[in-house]
């Protein structure tokens, strides 16, 4: 367990990274926010604190922004992201069963994430991949032409 | 690289592009193009990819191009793996994985042989 | 070396040659010869095509027919109707063939791929290939030879208009913002494709960058922008990367930059991804998130022309017409007028889904019709089930049922039939789909993405989706469709921003279109496609059932009872309609109701 000063050493770190990334632009927070929330897994607390310190630009403005995008995790998220687009393309496909195989795998719902902080189970906007559906995202990788059966197999491949 | 900074620039390097095209018509080449459009690598185009590289090293097989292109909008079909054989008309493959990739280069590429169970008509 | 646009395998295995394969090849060649095709078309001998079960048989490239069982007198006709005609002989099409060939995509005569035409035919990391295409030669030559008013005619008189979906004229857009005073002036591409169903501009951006790239650059010459940026979903990280590698690529030929093509015109485009809201593909939402704040719309006036990113006029295209741009300057635009009907010209793309065999992306020419759409493009129905509905224009658009298949389609058409043209998502639906179902399955879609700020989209997406729920699980009630119908009216005439005001369309085409259904459920508590469970019992036929007793070994929670070789009986109370006994009879005894 990282101790609470390795903690704050590496929160320091990511938001000083991404600030020098981005030159401190203040139209530049939602990149800025991004990159944060990628290094570190979700955007804690006293990193929206140094954020608004290095732009100069009002907490609750930060903090609003950071609740507003999916894409932004004001919560931590476990080791793995698993990403399930549950639209009426991929629905009409048979998603439904994937959902529930999914929640059964991980032992989660919607927005969960499992005590061992190994998963992170939440359901995403359209990917775009209607045609192959039912589709996830694992971390960064895309799996399309989901069967239930495929499942375990591909939840097997994350330590 | 040259700036472009006319119409007969552009028109320079665009007949290059088509000689450079052309060659690898009239030296007999094959020419294996895989689609690696976000919606081919979720059906598993990495997969492909990866199996037809590792097969052109396994059997030492020379002068094949693979590149890659984006997405045909056959999003059902995929992955989808084209091969061209010097000047021979494209040939486009529907659901190629790694064993139809293998056998594809086997029969096609090396061997001529339209593997037609997996054609997809355009 | 000759060249053949035909090659025909003809198999010479030794039972086929028992079978009088030689005499079919003979006729084969003669009828060949008769008609003139001997230099278009080449038998060749092969020693064997599928199982040779058939009888003679011969394979037809680069189609990829397989003809089997052919005799001497049917020579005559499948070389009338596949060389001459180019189509296939169904008839004799070998039995795996003919399921598959049905599978495959129809002939693609009806589609026209204008802004697709390089999707999937170059290498999109390679700017040299979309050169080869006569890439930047329509930016080359408006830069050296046309004047910012010259641009602007040629697109006015395409006839173009904003492939976002309001379907607004491109020119007129153009011209606003070139009119607007105030510096620099700032170019969007808007690429938060974020319909659920819609993939056109994704495949596009991925697969030919940089024609989105030019198109932006003329725009930028026209009204005078120096500024550009890509506004990307963060659901799209190919797209991103490849953006961001044919931007660079066209920096170092200097086709973005300072001085391009060696005049003093300046332009450079960056992309801005997207943190995931959908709200954000509305414009000024938009402008909003790349300005660093919440993505949420404000109202208009004043339009981005005059007052957009960072206060300074600004001009919004979505990525499909940029696409369009290069082509209409490089081919012309009465070429592009050619296209089309008399008030929506050239093609729009289309994302192909649901219960249709084929799905995808499609390109087709404004005035095509939904049926055309539907079954020849994309093949069907899924099982050769019914048509019942399509949902065109996205999570906002509506619900049209088969007596609006021959419509033709258009941005007005679409309109004035109760749904939408929206960014060009279309979601086919068969007869087992339920139209209430649907409607909530949407409106769950854009209660979520509710941005908040205004109070009738709010709530009002809130208790509407209440309602629905209410309805599909068997406890709707009289008056249930006059609230909504009051609830919709609202929301449409009261909201802030287009999500707002499109939000209730699906439950508005759905009342209208398929009203019996609501009626069914909440009267009769029936749902007459039969989805949805709480209106659903599972009930044996006494006259299949042989008491096999699969149903009862099978059942989940034991609600099935009864001895072997005795019918069996579902208690009703105990059933959770989950369907595995439909699935495992192998009798047909489990039935719906």
């Amino acid at each position: 367990m990282a101790s609470r000063t390795e903690i704050t050493i590496r929160v320091t770190d990511a938001v000083k990274d991404a600030l020098e990334t981005y030159e401190k632009k203040e139209e530049e927070l939602i990149p800025i926010l991004s990159k944060v929330n990628r290094d570190l897994g979700f955007l804690p607390q006293e990193a929206l604190e140094l954020i608004s310190d290095g732009l100069k630009v009002p907490k609750s403005r930060v903090k609003s922004v950071a609740s507003f995008y999916h894409m932004l995790s004001t919560k931590p998220l476990g080791r793995h992201v698993i990403r399930f687009c549950e639209n009426a393309p991929c629905h009409v496909a048979g998603g439904g069963e994937i959902w529930s195989a999914l929640k059964e795998a991980t032992n989660l719902q919607a927005g969960e994430t499992s005590p061992d902080g190994k998963w992170s189970l939440i359901t995403t906007s359209c990917l775009g991949l209607c045609a192959v559906g039912p589709v996830m995202v694992v971390d960064g990788d895309v799996y399309g032409n989901l069967t239930v059966d495929k499942i375990p197999e591909i939840l097997g491949r994350y330590e | 690289m040259n700036k472009i900074n006319s119409l007969d620039d552009l028109k320079r390097v665009r007949e290059e592009a088509l000689e450079k095209r052309s060659k690898t018509a009239v030296s007999g080449k094959a020419h294996v193009i895989i689609g690696m459009g976000t919606c081919g690598i979720a059906a598993g185009a990495r997969e492909t990819m990866k199996a037809v590289l590792d097969y052109i090293e396994s059997e030492k097989m020379e002068g094949i191009l693979v590149t890659q292109t984006g997405c045909i909008g056959l999003c059902e079909q995929e992955p989808i793996l084209q091969v061209v054989r010097g000047d021979e008309e494209k040939v486009t493959y529907g659901k190629v994985d790694p064993e139809v990739a293998k056998r594809i280069l086997k029969e096609h590429v090396s061997d001529g042989k339209i593997v037609k169970d997996h054609v997809v008509n355009l | 070396m000759a060249y053949f646009r035909s090659h025909v395998l003809f198999s010479t295995d030794p039972t086929i040659v028992e079978q009088g394969g030689m005499q079919v090849k003979e006729a084969l060649l003669k009828e060949i010869k008769n008609k003139n095709l001997s230099e278009e078309v080449e038998v060749i001998d092969t020693p064997r095509i599928g199982d040779s079960k058939h009888g003679p048989e011969i394979m037809v490239y680069p189609e990829g027919y397989h003809y089997v069982g052919l005799t001497t007198k049917d020579i005559p006709f499948i070389v009338e109707e596949q060389f001459l005609k180019g189509r296939p002989v169904e008839k004799f099409l070998a039995p795996a063939l003919k399921e598959k060939a049905q599978e495959l995509r129809a002939p693609t005569a009806k589609e026209v791929r204008v802004v697709l035409r390089n999707c999937g035919k170059i290498n999109p990391e390679n700017i040299e290939e979309y050169i080869a295409e006569n890439g930047y030669e329509a930016l080359a030559k408006v830069i050296t030879d046309y004047s910012q008013d010259e641009v602007l005619e040629i697109i006015k008189a395409s006839g173009l208009r904003g492939r976002g979906g309001a379907g607004f004229p491109t020119w007129l857009k153009w011209d606003l913002t070139k009119k607007a005073t105030g510096s620099p002036k700032y170019l969007i591409c808007n690429a938060d494709e974020g319909d659920p169903g819609a993939f056109m501009n994704r495949s596009v951006l991925e697969s030919d960058p940089h024609s989105v790239l030019e198109g932006m650059i003329i725009a930028a010459y026209t009204i005078g922008a120096s500024q550009g940026y890509i506004y990307c979903r963060a659901e799209y990280p190919i797209a991103v990367k490849t953006l961001n590698i044919a931007i660079g690529q066209a920096r170092e030929y200097g086709l973005l930059g300072n001085n391009i093509f060696g005049t003093d015109f300046s332009f450079d485009i960056e992309v801005r991804k997207g943190a995931g809201a959908f709200v954000c593909g509305e414009e000024t939402a938009l402008i909003s998130s790349i300005e660093g704040k919440r993505g949420e719309p404000y109202p208009k006036p004043p339009f981005p022309a005059t007052q957009g990113v960072f206060g300074k006029p600004t001009n919004i295209n979505n990525v499909e017409t940029y696409a369009n741009i290069p082509q209409i300057i490089f081919h012309g635009a009465d070429w592009f007028a050619s296209m089309g009907t008399e008030k929506s010209k050239g093609t729009k793309t289309f994302a192909l889904a649901g219960d249709v065999k084929q799905t995808g992306l499609i390109e087709v020419p404004f005035g095509i019709t939904l049926r055309e759409i539907v079954f020849d493009v994309g093949g069907g129905i899924k099982n050769d089930k019914g048509f019942k509905a399509i949902q065109t224009g996205g999570p906002m658009g509506g619900c049209l049922p088969a007596s609006f298949l021959d419509l033709p389609v258009d941005y007005e058409s679409l309109t004035s039939a109760g749904s939408m043209m929206g960014s060009g998502g279309m979601v086919v639906m068969d007869e087992d789909t339920c139209m209430v179902d649907i409607a909530r399955f949407f409106m769950e879609f854009t209660q979520a993405e509710s941005c908040g700020k205004c109070v009738p989209c709010r709530v009002g997406t809130k208790r509407i989706l209440e309602i629905l729920t209410r309805i599909c699980d068997g406890e709707g009630k009289d008056g249930d469709i006059e609230t909504l119908e009051e609830l919709c009216k609202d929301i449409m005439s009261n909201s802030l921003c287009g999500l707002g005001k499109g939000a209730p369309n699906p439950v508005v085409s759905t009342l209208k279109h398929f009203r019996d259904e609501y009626e069914a459920h909440i009267f009769e508590k029936k749902c007459p496609a039969k989805t949805c469970k709480a209106l659903i019992h599972y009930e044996i036929n006494p006259e299949n059932c042989v008491g096999c007793t699969m149903c009862a070994r099978n059942c989940p929670v034991n609600a099935i009872t009864g001895s072997p070789k005795q019918t069996h009986v579902i208690n009703p109370d105990i059933c959770i309609r989950c369907g595995i006994c439909k699935q495992v009879c192998n009798y047909e005894a489990v039935e719906v109701t």
